[in-house]
Order: C-alpha cells, then sequence, then structure tokens
C-alpha cells in the first residue's frame, strides 16, 4: 500500500531531522545539557529522567496500542448506523474488569515514579557539604555578581559572570537579588533555584568532573533575560588556589604610558561611576566588578568572547549588542578607547 | 421540594395553548438595536465562537513571529522589547482571551440546547459578559500595536512588573485585561451553572445530564473559585504601581512570593478548566461516531468532579525553584501526580467505547484521535514536571513550552477543532467538506508535532523559555529551524481550516436536523435552530434521548411562546417546580458595558477613574434594572397561579 509507505517514509524522515538536530546539540561548544552530568546532583536527576522517560513511553505506548485495537476491530458504523443504547442497561463486566485493571496499573506507574522522584530528592538534599566553599550570588539586571565568602575578611573576594570552583568540593551559594526574580542554573551541574529580592536562598552543587560548564538565567527577568549567562569553570583544587589568589591581588600600577592613560580615561569617565577596580579609586558596585577583566573569558555576561576589539565596540555601544542593557554607550576619543581597552587588557 | 413541583401538563390548564412557532415572542427585534441587545444564547454564543476564534488567529500570528525570529541563531528580525511584548501578549491572548472564553463560548451555544431549555439563564448578564470580554481584548491589541503591550510575560511576575521596573503602562493594561476577562468570565460561569441546575428538561434528572454539560459546569464552578484568587492579585498589582501600595514590595514588607503563590492559586485550575471543556467534546464525539453511549458515565462524571477539587491543590509546583519547603514541595508532587489519575480514567473509558463500538470515522472522530495521541505525551510530561527533582532542570525552559502546547494545544485545541466540524452543521445548516477537513486535520497535526516536538529536547539542553534569540555556539538552532518550519504548517493548515469553514458555510450541502445520528438533545431541532430552541419542550425519559425508545418521553405543553416562558425545574430530579418569564431583548448591557470599559480603561491612569466611573456604571445598570409596569403585571399574571 503507498498510503501507508508514504506515511512511514514521512515518518522516517521526520525522525532523522529530530535526530540530527540533536546531535548538533550534543556537538555544540556549550556545554549546557542538562543529560550531561558533570556532578553527583545532575547525575542523580539524569537518572530520575531516565526512569521516568521509560515508565512514560511504556504508558503512552502501551495507551496507543489500546487504541489502535479498539478503531482496527471495531466494525465499522456510519450516521445512519442504530446506536447501540442497549448499553446503557447492560452491565459490561469485561470492559469494567478492562478499565479498572488499566487504572490500577497507571496507579502503580505512577506511585513507583513517585517514589523514584522521593528518593532523588533525599540524594539531592543529603549531599555531604563538609568543608564546602561559601559564594554569595547576587542577580542584577542582566549580569552576576559573586562574592568568594571567608571567615578572614582580607579573603573575600568578588567577580562576576564567571565563576571558578574546585573539582570535588561542594559549594554553598547564598543567592540573593538586587532587582527582579532571577534563576540560577547551570544545567550541566545541577537544576535551579531562584534569586527572589527580599528572599535568600541557599542551593549547593559539587563539580567532579574539570571543564567549563554553560548557566543561563531561567526566570524571566527583563529586555536582556537572554544574555545573561555565567560560566562554571571547574579546576583542580590547586589550579583553583592559584585562581583565587590571584582574584584576591588588586590591580598593578600600570607601567606604560598607555595603560597609565588608559587607566586615568577610566576613572575621569562615566565608567567609574558603576564599576569598580580594586587597587584604584573606582570602587562602585552597580556594575561588574573588572579588577580581573582580562582574566574572563566573555563579556557582558556571556555575550561577547573577551577580545579587544569586541571590548573596544562593546565600550563605544553596549546597545548594539545587548539593547536595554544599563550601560550606556561612550563616545571617546580614538585614543582615549584604544587607551582603554589596553590598560582593561592588563587587568589579569 | 416535590410538594411544589407542578406535573407537566398541569401547568395552569387551558388558559393558553402551545403557540405556533410564527407567534412566538422569541425572535426579538431587528435592525441595530435587535443586534446589540440580543440576548439569544446563540446569537451570543455565535459571536463569543467568533470573536474567540479571532484572538485566537491574532494569537496564533504573534506566535508565527516568536517562530520567525528564533529560526536562527543571532537572529535581528526582532529586538527585545518587541519580542517580549509579543511573547506576553500571544501568551496573554491565548489563555484569557481564547483558551477560556471559547470553552464559556461553546458552553453558552450549546448547553441551554442540550438540557433542553428555551434560553440560557440570566441572558442580558451573558450578553454584558460579551461586551466585556470583547472591549477588554480589543484594548489588549491596541496597546499592542501601540507599542504599549504589556512586557512582563502572560504570569506578570512582581516585581518586574511592579511599580518600579515595569516601565510606563505596559503591565496597567496586563492587570486591567484581566479585570475584563474575569468580570466576563464569572458572569459566563453563573450563568451556565444556573441553566444547567435549574432550567433543564423535565425527566432530566442529574444522572440523564449530557456528559458534555456536567465538564461544563464543574469548569465553571472552577472558575468561580479559582478566578477571585487573580482578580485580587491583579488589583493589588494596580494599586502599588498606581497608588503606592506596597502589597509586593519587598523592601517595605511587602512580598514579591505572594504574588506567585495568588497567581498560580488562579492559572493552574485555569489549566484544568481550559481542557476540561475539550474533554466536554471529546465525550460528545466518541459518543455519536463509536455508535453507542460512553462507557462508565458514572466514572467519567466522578472523574470531571475529582479533576476540579485536585486541580487547586497542586499550583506550588510552579514554584519549585523558589524556597518553597521540602516537604511541603513533596505533597505538591503527590497531588500533581495523582490529577493524572482521573484523566487516566476519562481515557480507558472513551477507548473502551471505541472498542465496543462501531465506528464512523469522519473528521470529528480524527480530530479526538489526535487528542489522544497528544494529550497522552503531554500528560506523561506534566507527570515528568511534577517530579521536583527533574522539575528544577527543565522548569522555565523549552522543555516547559513543549509539555503546555502538548497539554493545552492537544487538550483544548484538537477536540476544538472537532468540535467545530461536528456542531457546524448545527449552528449553520451546513456541512464542512469531509476530505478537506481530513486534509487540513492531517496537516495540523503533523505540523504540530514537528514544531514542537523538537522543544523537550531544546529544553533539556539547556534553552531557557522567553529568551528573544540564541548564540549559534548553542547548537539549538537546527531543531529551533525545524520547530519553525512546523509553525508555518500549523498556519498552513488552520488558513485551510478556515477555508473549509467559510466554504461549507457559503455552498455546503444542507445538513439537516441530524447529520450525525447525535444523540443528546440538540439534534432534535432544526439546524440552525429557532429562536425558541425548541418548538416543543421535550420531556426526558432517558441518557441518550433521541437514542432510546422511551428517550423522549412527551413535550410540555402550556409555555407561552409570545410570553416567552420558561420552565424552572429542581435540581437533582428536574421536576416542573415553576414557569418564569424570560426578559426581553435590551441594549442596556451593551451600554453598561460601554460604562465599565471606560472606567476600568480610566483607572489604568488616574484613580480618580474609579471615584467618577462608579456613578456611571451605577447610572447604567440601574437603566438596566428599571421594571416596567406592563413586564410586572404580566410576570404577576403568569407566575402566580390564579386561584
Amino acid at each position: 500500500m503507498t498510503h501507508r509507505r508514504s506515511i512511514r517514509t514521512l515518518g522516517a524522515g521526520l525522525w532523522s531531522c529530530v535526530i540530527y538536530g540533536a546531535t548538533q546539540v550534543r556537538a555544540a561548544p556549550f556545554n549546557q545539557d542538562a543529560i550531561a552530568a558533570a556532578g553527583p546532583q545532575a547525575a542523580h536527576i539524569a537518572h530520575l529522567w531516565n526512569v521516568m522517560l521509560a515508565v512514560c513511553l511504556a504508558v503512552f505506548i502501551g495507551v496507543m496500542v489500546a487504541l489502535a485495537i479498539a478503531i482496527i476491530r471495531a466494525p465499522q458504523g456510519n450516521s445512519a448506523t442504530p446506536p447501540d443504547s442497549d448499553a446503557l442497561a447492560r452491565e459490561e463486566r469485561p470492559a469494567s474488569r478492562a478499565v479498572v485493571l488499566a487504572v490500577l496499573a497507571s496507579t502503580a506507574g505512577l506511585a513507583l515514579v513517585f517514589l523514584a522522584s522521593v528518593h532523588a530528592e533525599r540524594a539531592l538534599a543529603g549531599m555531604d557539604r563538609t568543608g564546602a566553599l561559601h559564594i554569595t550570588l547576587t542577580g542584577h539586571q542582566y549580569w552576576w555578581e559573586a562574592q568568594y565568602d571567608d571567615p578572614a575578611p582580607a579573603q573575600v573576594f568578588s567577580t562576576a559572570n564567571e565563576l571558578h570552583v574546585p573539582v570535588g568540593r561542594p559549594v554553598i551559594f547564598t543567592l540573593l537579588s538586587d532587582d527582579v526574580i532571577h534563576s540560577f542554573w547551570v544545567p550541566n551541574v545541577h537544576g535551579k533555584k531562584d534569586l527572589i529580592p527580599g528572599h535568600s536562598a541557599t542551593f549547593d552543587l559539587r563539580v567532579d568532573q574539570p571543564g567549563t560548564y554553560r548557566g543561563q538565567c531561567a526566570e524571566f527577568c527583563g529586555y536582556q533575560h537572554a544574555h545573561m549567562a555565567l560560566l562554571v569553570v571547574a579546576e583542580a583544587p590547586d589550579e583553583f588556589d592559584r585562581w583565587a589568589q590571584r582574584q584576591r591581588q588588586p590591580a598593578a600600577e600600570p607601567a606604560a604610558p598607555d595603560t597609565k592613560r588608559g587607566r586615568d580615561v577610566f576613572l575621569a569617565s562615566t565608567c567609574a561611576m558603576c564599576h569598580a577596580v580594586s587597587g584604584t579609586t573606582a570602587s562602585a558596585r552597580k556594575a561588574p566588578d573588572l579588577t580581573h577583566l582580562a582574566s574572563r573569558s566573555t563579556l557582558a555576561a556571556g555575550t561577547l568572547p573577551n577580545k579587544p576589539e569586541n571590548l573596544a565596540r562593546w565600550i563605544e555601544d553596549p546597545q548594539r549588542y545587548k539593547p536595554g542593557v544599563n550601560m550606556p554607550p561612550h563616545a571617546l576619543p580614538p585614543q582615549d578607547a584604544q587607551a582603554l581597552v589596553a590598560w582593561l587588557g592588563t587587568l589579569q | 421540594m416535590s410538594d411544589a413541583t407542578i406535573p407537566v401538563g398541569a401547568l395552569d390548564g387551558a388558559r393558553r395553548s402551545d403557540d405556533a412557532a410564527e407567534d412566538s415572542g422569541w425572535a426579538g427585534p431587528g435592525g441595530l438595536v435587535g443586534w446589540l441587545g440580543t440576548i439569544d444564547h446563540k446569537r451570543i454564543g455565535r459571536r463569543f465562537i467568533v470573536t474567540a476564534f479571532l484572538f485566537f488567529a491574532a494569537g496564533g500570528f504573534l506566535a508565527a513571529l516568536m517562530r520567525l525570529q528564533l529560526a536562527v541563531p543571532d537572529s535581528g528580525f526582532i529586538g527585545p522589547d518587541r519580542y517580549n511584548q509579543i511573547f506576553s501578549t500571544h501568551g496573554t491572548i491565548m489563555m484569557f482571551l481564547f483558551a477560556v472564553p471559547i470553552g464559556q463560548a461553546m458552553a453558552v451555544y450549546l448547553v441551554p440546547l442540550m438540557v433542553g431549555a428555551r434560553a440560557i439563564a440570566f441572558p442580558r448578564m451573558v450578553a454584558f459578559a460579551y461586551w466585556v470580554y470583547l472591549f477588554g481584548g480589543v484594548m489588549l491589541l491596541v496597546a499592542l500595536v501601540l507599542n504599549i503591550g504589556p512586557d512582563a510575560g502572560w504570569f506578570s511576575y512582581v516585581p518586574l512588573a511592579g511599580p518600579q521596573f515595569g516601565i510606563g503602562k505596559r503591565s496597567d493594561f496586563w492587570a486591567q485585561l484581566i479585570t475584563f476577562t474575569e468580570v466576563s468570565g464569572l458572569m459566563v460561569a453563573v450563568s451556565i451553572i444556573a441553566t444547567t441546575l435549574k432550567m433543564r428538561a423535565p425527566g432530566m434528572s442529574l444522572d440523564r445530564v449530557p456528559l458534555f454539560v456536567w465538564a461544563m459546569v464543574v469548569t465553571s464552578t472552577m472558575i468561580l473559585f479559582a478566578m477571585p484568587a487573580v482578580m485580587l492579585a491583579s488589583t493589588m498589582l494596580i494599586t502599588d504601581r498606581l497608588v503606592g501600595t506596597h502589597v509586593f514590595n519587598a523592601a517595605e514588607g511587602g512580598d514579591p512570593l505572594l504574588w506567585q503563590h495568588l497567581f498560580w492559586f488562579f492559572a493552574h485550575p485555569e489549566v484544568y478548566f481550559i481542557f476540561i471543556p475539550g474533554l466536554a467534546i471529546v465525550s460528545s464525539i466518541v459518543a455519536t461516531f463509536a455508535r453507542r453511549p460512553v462507557f462508565g458515565y458514572p466514572a467519567v462524571v466522578l472523574s470531571l468532579i475529582a479533576t476540579g477539587f485536585l486541580a487547586f491543590g497542586l499550583w506550588v509546583h510552579h514554584m519549585f525553584a523558589t524556597n518553597v519547603p521540602e516537604l511541603g514541595k513533596s505533597f505538591f508532587t503527590a497531588a500533581s501526580m495523582a490529577i493524572a489519575i482521573p484523566t487516566a480514567i476519562q481515557l480507558f473509558c472513551w477507548i473502551t467505547t471505541l472498542w465496543h463500538g462501531r465506528i464512523n470515522l469522519k473528521t470529528p472522530l480524527y480530530y479526538v484521535l489526535g487528542f489522544f495521541f497528544v494529550l497522552t505525551l503531554g500528560g506523561l510530561t506534566g507527570i515528568m514536571l511534577a517530579a521536583v527533582p527533574l522539575d528544577l532542570q527543565v522548569h522555565d525552559t523549552y522543555f516547559v513550552v513543549a509539555h503546555l502546547h502538548y497539554v493545552l494545544i492537544g487538550g483544548a485545541v484538537f477536540p476544538l477543532l472537532g468540535g467545530v466540524v461536528y456542531w457546524f452543521p448545527k449552528i449553520i445548516g451546513r456541512t464542512m467538506d469531509e476530505r478537506l477537513g481530513r486534509l487540513s486535520f492531517w496537516l495540523f497535526f503533523i505540523g504540530f508535532n514537528v514544531t514542537f516536538f523538537p522543544m523537550h529536547i531544546l529544553g533539556l539542553a539547556g534553552m531557557p523559555r522567553r529568551v528573544y534569540t540564541y548564540a549559534g555556539e548553542s547548537g539549538w538552532g537546527p531543531l529551533n529551524m525545524m520547530s519553525s518550519i512546523g509553525a508555518l504548517m500549523i498556519a498552513a493548515s488552520l488558513l485551510l481550516y478556515v477555508f473549509n469553514v467559510v466554504r461549507g458555510a457559503l455552498q455546503g450541502p444542507s445538513a439537516g436536523v441530524d447529520p450525525w445520528g447525535g444523540g443528546t438533545l440538540e439534534w432534535s431541532t432544526a439546524s440552525p435552530p429557532p429562536a425558541h430552541n425548541f418548538d416543543a419542550m421535550p420531556v426526558v425519559g432517558g441518557r441518550e434521548p433521541l437514542w432510546e425508545s422511551n428517550g423522549i418521553a412527551g413535550s410540555v405543553v402550556n409555555l407561552g411562546m409570545k410570553d416567552r416562558e420558561v420552565l424552572i425545574t429542581s435540581v437533582v430530579e428536574a421536576k416542573p417546580h415553576h414557569r418564569e418569564l424570560f426578559p426581553c431583548a435590551t441594549t442596556w448591557p451593551f451600554f453598561t458595558a460601554i460604562g465599565t470599559t471606560i472606567l476600568f480603561i480610566a483607572s489604568i491612569f488616574t484613580p480618580w477613574a474609579v471615584v467618577w466611573g462608579s456613578p456611571l456604571v451605577a447610572l447604567l445598570a440601574t437603566c438596566w434594572w428599571w421594571p416596567s409596569l406592563a413586564e410586572a403585571r404580566r410576570h404577576r399574571e403568569v407566575e402566580v397561579p390564579s386561584q
């Protein structure tokens, strides 16, 4: 039958499109995938996903097969077929039994997935938190502020949009918001948690596989919700310690004349009204801390790769890349702009 | 109660005989006054249905714009400001101006016919509800076109929609739209409940009420309990924005989470009262096209009622990512999973009905089969979302976008499109083309799955909702492109569907009274039904009146046509109780709706609108209710039995 064959061809064609799309997602440079777990929590959730997918697929197939049999076995009728109104009076015993069995089976299936869900929840809640690293993460329209907490005030430091964490060590986040509701989500590592103004939430995670994982704000937060990303770099503990030590250092005194000029431009222009660079007089907290800007791999919360030419364009007209962002355009004289970018490039 | 009932046929004996249709007082005046002032539930219902479909088209157009923007990564077709307005308005239209009203619109048209009544209860209120709904919807579209449409999502979370971050009047338009639609929705709900409980044909005891009507009563009751929560919330939002109350302002002791609780306490039941009318349609179509009554009538009715109750116990599953205590979350997980059971019961009953039936495979049944496929998938992903750990991953991603479209389009739109084909002959008097109907079904079914299936994968691959663009490095491009192509297929299928509707209305073959061989009362009267619905009001003798040998046991005589008399029956057994004169057509509901619209829209801009608008509305409503001496006299004559 050509009819049936064309349906089969169509189905196969559509499936291969889906499979192709799914492989493209897997092959993408971004590590942002709930199924590719890089830590114990994401692994528990991915496991739960597999269980539920199996149960749900079985139920779906069961229902569809029953429906198909019903349609195929029932005799054909038409609008003039006399309706079977005796069915109202008849006791339809076998049919009742089948329905009751099906309902019991689905209830059992539901109980199974409920238990699986509770089990996964307990596993998530029961993660060992000893020796945890503490980070206070604050959401802003449209960037992330991270403060690495420490009992010794001198050890505390701030960064933005790129977190480094040691592999295998739990991290406890305190989540705050400065304006609207945001949601912190790094799918390879864990599910999400909202950052709600007026409430503080805690959230913990652990990354076991070294690598760079991308996360993105998951609660609609305004114009640039789409460009509010962050990176989590998981590295070996000693590498992490070196990174943290570097982050605690203030910016060095610029050596060359153009970088010196760049710093002066920064301090004399509107930049310093929102941004902080420790080691200088700029200490505003309305926008990302730039003390170690050059050590990060992206600009503007994951919007652009961190390259000097991108930085120059971004400073000149942020609205072009991130319309609605709170940073205004800056029409600096070309030499000043170059010097500024050069100085920012030294902030390792 | 039984003492007070009057046996049928003994209603004020010989005073009046059943007038001929020509002598009917039901037709109402003609011309513009008649058009604006009609209280005929069929004309209002038709209007309601057409208007809701026009809003569906508008919402669909916005969806197509979004799919064009998202077809390729880093697209510059629509900027974030426009995009946010478009997706917010798309959601708002689909939820508040299409999905809920269309179910109610079908009920306004069909419920009185199915229960064998001459008219709907409180017809002027239903007319008012329609106008308020229309004006509110137009306001939203005008705001969008003027670039001041809502831009904080259909859920308008504070503080993003609050006074500090919600710029201009955008969120105020959203909040007032809620007021418009809720006023309308509540009024129609009251009318449907009253019609069903008090105006059924004699003999239609509660265990003979058609499943369609049962579902509509459950829907209306849910609306009655759910809508006040969102009305309260949107009013608080307006006062926060307009007069500086701090209900949701954390800095002043308010709480943004309160908004979420109030909103979802409404919006989760809303999902169910969107799709229960879909179940209503499915029950009707399955019975007619399997040529037998639906198997397990009591189980289906009890499932509908259970769904109505459970739907109020699971709103927190939209808030698993906030800091709700863990134990509380488990409760909501259990409730969210439990609600699958009543839906499963109905699914199994329908499959059993088909199994033991003789199948007349026509377009409406195709849509119902599509419903089975799509809704089952959507229900199963819903169970996944009920599990807290999994929800934490896929919440607010495209996985949820896929899930909700599988549930809402599967649960409501598939049955609705089938239902329109099914009742089209009754409403228009002509039939739609069968081949075109099947073609548009297949195009819609394939297009739907091509659009929404890939979104499951996108969500698991980390794509959040409500983003106006995404980077090429994400790898989300191909699946998004596939989804956008599917959206075009949906658009094509719906255009074909509209063509089939128009063609059927203009030149379809004449339908006759009962083209499908249906069993419920609407198929016993002419197509389209006369203004007075039934030449003789039936006395019902069974659950499927047209199928059973004694299904229509007789007819009610002595109901005056000229004076528009309706029979009021008892709640449980539908025994005749008394008769009542129906009001006459009037344009005052229309003018009152205009006054109400002025009040609502002006209060977006100034709190004084409430002060000056209230007397205006009160004045118009007084004119509406002003008693006429002649009418009062006739009431006395007819309703008080002369001793």
